[in-house]
């Protein structure tokens, strides 16, 4: 029942979805039935199709843990985009530049690399926040966009390819392996090693905000703010760590593109996973476990979408998203109210 | 030629500042009845397809404008039901009416031009030849009559009291809800119509071409502090900035850096290095009666 | 004689979730008259006046306005039929001038809807000539006194033609001096005619000024009377239903020595301004010291201050030695729901609050959770918290029975010095007086108690003395066991001692 209570609002929220995304199906004259059971028998329905999902939702989770982690301690996070882009690139970065490195020491150099850049620059709104008052929702925007310039200034400049749009390959020491190279399980899906990083992150993630004492002052920070600071809580320094940790998650998101699947970095890799982090973040209210649950089921629109490009554009999942979100955000609200929950 | 050069100037920088004008000085009125509106990127997105299917399925520019203008109302319409009826976070509804806008406008370009990146050619309007397009002039009436609204009328004060202390204005029988639904559905409106210039502008719709102007607007409007007159000063800033780095390529300046400059003023005018920047008090909390 | 009445409500109920916030309320109230409303802190006062005005909407019940039926769906409604209502929270403006605030609503306008300043003017400087009242309109209202903002919030009333005003809780927060000329211009009122519904607790407000009086308690009438029928003792009685003896005055008295010595210490406000100027007293041990003042006169800032919640210059000595920034002390805060509890957590979570890095609840990794469980069940027991159930949410329970978690977590820091403000401000008598107790017990066991409130009486009570605060300063320090409220409220205006030398 408590489940029920938690899961009604998102579960109600995704079918209207998908029934008002069968009306815009229905207006370009194709069957929605057709195109929504193509879409799930396509990605859940072999092996293939489950890799690739699982590849789209790897990203997700850690944009959403991102966006979750920062709610908890009452922050707003909208600059996963730009923590994932930096971070994304700080991995290629390290996975280009130390070649000579053997894997054990490489891999671990990628994941710190990008875990510290998403980190620093999610650190900047934490900063701003904490010593300016200055709220982090227009500060992480403005990074985002910062961090796109930034980062394409160093692509585009710096470290372009000739004749390509991409940073060089990152060394093969760096590479974080496909399941279907170690298990041949999944075959010729880009699903790697990236999403057991992201579920062991997940786990760590929560033991932290159940169990420690500093998840507690994190979950202090987010509730109530004036009582951390009266129980002697250092709310600044409180804030600028849930913010940097916030965006180290979000840095990590990186990996699964670049040291999985391509093996160098390009703009525009992200396919807006920072912003639908977010998505993710909510429909999951900010539960580490049930944010893999979202994002493996954001990671079937995803790929489902592309299934299913032949009968209506594939830019129908980005319309569900939308949709999912704003039913997400006024039906929940309802239903809060209805069993009396607290927030999340 | 020198003067040739400062008249190309002068237009060039204007053009660029009316579709960051339009929505920023929609921003001022969403926002100063406490609404965020960060939908204003979508707006302008849907705006520009909208305008420009309208013209191109009847060939003539003012009812292109005003299918821009629709668009950003009824983006602007989701966003107050969601918001200020549902009481929904505002940050969020905004988001996810980006991303709506972002799937609608390629989802129908798809359908309309057959193609995912851009429209077929429109009619539209030549900037360069006319240093009084209509554009530019309405924008200028617009910014008048803006300022005046805001601070002359009493759809001004009501506007500037919901957004300041919205249970005060209810218990002076004035309706919040009512109150707040005309800013945003203004600021639609006008992000609407700057979407629809850049339509026109192009004689094309080409996809995702808002690029972040939405957000720039948002970006003037907290610079100007939230007054019509500081938005669109800020908006003439960036158009300078921007224009400058489009004369003179050449000048060493990485372009990226120029297209940071907005954010980071932004950024820098937050953290109050340039006076105080004071929101309206109530602005992104949805009005909760008790009862 | 039905049209002598100005207002009648009939068989009025309102329940919020599972509280009869009022309960079939029967009030009737002429014309012309100051009729007030009294009870405790949540018996239904405030819920009644906001349904007369439109504020909240009746489960069931009747309102007669003049003698006739009135359906008041909101404020709009309420202002149409000449009722206005001056909330315990100013519903003010701060950006807004003063002009603005007063017509905003109801504003004179010429063409194409602009405000018609010179009109509008005009209107609002007659209703201030009318009543003697004097304002500069063009001021910023956040920048003005509580008392001023009062007088905007009456003259927004006079404004819109208001013949049945209601006051809710208006001199709360005002001195006794403030209170007196309120009530003077609440005469000039009823001498023009005007009908006046006076919410408060203070009974001898009550019996100073109105002519009727309708007691509410647990949301209903338990006594309807005209003032000049009725004494202190009698209202007592109807206010809190049966005999309650309270506890008795402080015993023990304090020693020679010591806890907290105060040295020049200046504090600044959020704004930046001095508030606290270059202030000194001691505490000793077995104390509790009084802190009076006009809120906003440097006690807020002087006890974040000794609490380590804000920067300051000067010294703590505690217990003959120079603390440094954190001073070991217990700290019940003036706002429980904003500084105390935390609504989202159970009752564990909220003893944890401040000591989740004692080596008693963590591992240095991890909670102790069956320690902490354990540890608040003690308290629970110990302090008779009800419901008796530390995994509940904090806010299931009562405003009392929250304070009580607070005091708990608080006290059993075992620190030797306490500060407190307003520990029972929302609460019930019982609840207070529990509260009291649990300060007077401290107090015996030889602990330093700093007090702060505005409730006079609570001061005189429990303290040994009363610091007056005024500008910043201490304007005197007075014994209790000599003083009174009006001496103390004449040094809290600054109109006696040396405080008043603007420094």
């Amino acid at each position: 029942m408590k489940y029920f209570k938690y899961s009604a609002g998102p579960l109600i929220s995704i079918i209207l979805s998908l029934i008002i995304g069968a009306i815009f199906i229905i207006l370009i004259g194709q069957d929605p039935a057709e195109v929504y059971v193509k879409m799930f028998t396509d990605t859940l329905g072999n092996s293939y199709g489950i890799g690739q999902v699982l590849f789209k939702a790897t990203p997700l989770i850690l944009t959403g843990l991102s966006v979750a982690f920062a709610f908890r301690a009452g922050l707003f996070n909208i600059g996963a985009e730009g923590q994932m882009t930096v971070g994304a690139f700080a991995s290629a970065w390290a996975g280009f530049t130390f070649t000579s490195m053997p894997w054990i020491v490489l891999i671990p150099l990628c994941i710190i690399s990008g875990f510290l850049a998403g980190a620093f620059w999610a650190a900047i709104a934490g900063y701003l926040k904490a010593r300016f008052g200055s709220h982090e929702v227009i500060n992480t925007i403005m990074l985002n966009f910062i961090a796109m310039a930034l980062v394409s200034y160093l692509v585009n400049n710096i470290y372009l390819v000739p004749a390509t749009i991409h940073t060089p390959e990152i060394s093969p020491n760096a590479v974080l392996l496909r399941f279907d190279v170690i298990t041949g399980m999944f075959k010729g899906s880009p699903f790697n090693l990236s999403f057991v990083i992201a579920a062991a992150v997940c786990i760590i993630i929560y033991y932290v905000i159940r169990k420690t004492p500093f998840g507690y002052r994190i979950n202090t920070l987010g509730y109530n703010i004036n009582a951390a600071e009266y129980a002697g809580m250092n709310v600044k320094r409180l804030t600028v760590y849930a913010m940097a940790i916030a965006g180290g998650l979000a840095g990590l998101a990186g990996l699964n593109f670049v040291n999985g699947y391509k093996h160098y970095f390009e703009l525009g890799f992200s396919e807006n996973a920072g912003y639908v982090g977010i998505a993710v973040a909510l429909i999951a209210r900010n539960n580490p476990f049930a944010i893999i649950i979202i994002a493996v089921f954001f990671g079937v629109l995803e790929y489902g979408g592309l299934t299913v490009n032949t009968l209506v554009p594939k830019e129908i999942v980005t319309i569900l998203q939308g949709i999912i979100i704003l039913l997400i955000i006024t039906i929940t609200k309802y239903f809060d109210k209805k069993f009396k929950l607290a927030k999340a | 030629m020198e003067e040739l050069l400062t008249i190309t100037f002068v237009l060039q920088t204007l053009r660029i500042t009316i579709p960051y004008l339009l929505p920023s000085l929609g921003a001022v009125y969403s926002e100063k009845g406490g609404v965020v509106n960060i939908a204003l990127e979508g707006i302008l997105l849907s705006g520009a397809f909208a305008a420009a299917a309208g013209t191109f399925y009847t060939g003539n520019i003012i009812v292109g404008t005003a299918c821009g203008i629709l668009a950003g109302i009824i983006i602007a319409l989701i966003h107050s039901i969601v918001t200020i009826t549902f009481k929904a976070n505002q940050i969020v509804s905004g988001i996810a009416l980006n991303i709506l806008a972002f799937g609608i406008t390629k989802f129908f370009c798809k359908i309309l031009f057959g193609s995912s990146s851009n429209s077929e050619r429109i009619p539209g309007i030549e900037t360069l030849d006319l240093p009084f397009n209509p554009f530019l002039l309405l924008c200028v009436i617009i910014l008048g009559i803006t300022y005046f609204t805001i601070n002359k009328t009493r759809f001004g004060l009501r506007l500037r009291a919901v957004g300041e202390n919205p249970q005060a204005a209810d218990s002076l029988g004035i309706s919040v809800t009512k109150v707040r639904y005309l800013g945003v559905l203004i600021s639609g409106a006008l992000g609407g119509l700057g979407g629809a210039w850049l339509a026109l502008d192009q004689h094309s719709y080409t996809d995702g071409m808002s690029a972040g102007r939405g957000y720039i607007a948002l970006a003037a409007m907290i610079i100007g502090k939230w007054n019509p007159m500081g938005a669109a000063g800020a908006c003439l800033l960036f158009g300078l900035a921007e224009s400058f780095t489009l004369q003179f390529q050449d000048s060493g300046i990485p372009t990226q850096f120029i297209q940071m400059l907005p954010y980071v003023l932004t950024i820098i005018v937050l953290a109050g290095f340039i006076g105080k920047a004071n929101p309206p008090a109530a602005d992104g909390v949805p009005y909760e009666k008790k009862d | 004689m039905t049209n002598h009445l100005a207002v009648e409500m009939k068989g009025i109920t309102k329940t919020f979730g599972d509280l009869r916030a009022n309960d079939s309320v029967d009030i009737k109230i002429t014309k012309g008259t100051i009729h007030a409303i009294i009870g405790e802190n949540g018996a239904g006062k405030s819920t009644l006046m906001n349904i007369l005005y439109g504020m909240y909407h009746p489960d069931s019940g009747t309102i007669y306005i003049n003698g006739n039926e009135a359906v008041i769906h909101s404020p709009a409604d309420a202002i149409k039929l000449g009722i206005g209502m001056v909330h315990q929270h100013f519903m003010l403006v701060n950006t807004l001038t003063v002009l603005e605030n007063i017509i905003l609503g109801d504003e004179v306008t010429g063409a194409l809807n602009t405000i018609d300043k010179r009109r509008s003017r005009q209107k609002v400087k007659q209703i201030l000539n009318n009543f003697d009242i004097n304002i500069g309109l063009e001021e910023i209202t956040g920048t003005l006194s509580i008392g001023t903002q009062q007088k905007i919030e009456i003259i927004k009333l006079l404004y819109r033609n208001a013949e049945i005003l209601i006051l809710d809780e208006p001199t709360a927060v005002l001195t006794p001096q403030e209170t007196d000329e309120l009530f003077k211009t609440l005469k000039v009122l009823k001498a023009e005619g005007k009908t006046i519904l006076l919410i408060t607790h203070k009974l001898n407000e009550v019996l100073g000024i109105s002519e009727f009086i309708t007691v509410l308690r647990n949301g209903k009438v338990t006594g309807n009377t005209e003032t000049k029928d009725t004494d202190k003792d009698q209202l007592a009685g109807m206010i809190l239903g049966g005999s309650f003896e309270s506890i008795k005055r402080k015993q023990n008295s304090p020693a020679e020595e010591f806890i907290l010595e105060i040295i020049g210490v200046s504090v600044r406000s959020d704004k930046g301004l001095p508030a606290v100027k270059d202030l000194s007293f001691e505490v000793h041990r077995g104390e509790i010291i009084g802190i009076a003042g006009v809120e906003g006169n440097g006690q807020h800032e002087l006890i974040e201050a000794i609490c380590g919640l804000r920067d300051y210059s000067g010294s703590f000595i505690l217990n003959g030695k120079p603390a440094d920034k954190d001073l070991p002390v217990a700290h019940i805060p003036a706002n429980r729901h904003k500084h105390g509890i935390v609504m989202e957590y159970n009752l564990a979570e909220n003893v944890l609050l401040g000591r989740e890095g004692e080596a008693e609840f963590s591992t240095g990794v991890s909670i102790k959770e069956k320690a902490l469980r354990a540890y608040t069940e003690r308290l629970i027991k110990k302090y008779d918290i009800r419901p008796a159930e530390a995994d509940l949410l904090i806010g299931g329970l009562s405003g009392g029975n929250q304070q009580k978690v607070v005091a708990a977590r608080e006290m059993s820091k075992h620190t030797d010095l306490i500060v407190v403000s307003h520990p029972t401000r929302g609460l019930d008598i019982k609840a207070a007086d529990f509260v009291h107790s649990v300060l007077l017990e401290e107090s015996a066991k030889g602990k330093g108690i700093i007090l702060v409130s505005s409730d006079l009486g609570e001061l005189l009570k429990l303290s040994d003395r009363i610091a007056v605060m005024f500008n910043g300063k201490i304007n005197a320090m007075l014994d209790s066991a000599t003083t009174n409220e009006r001496e103390i409220g004449s040094y809290m205006l600054g109109l006696s001692g040396s405080g008043g030398d603007k420094g």
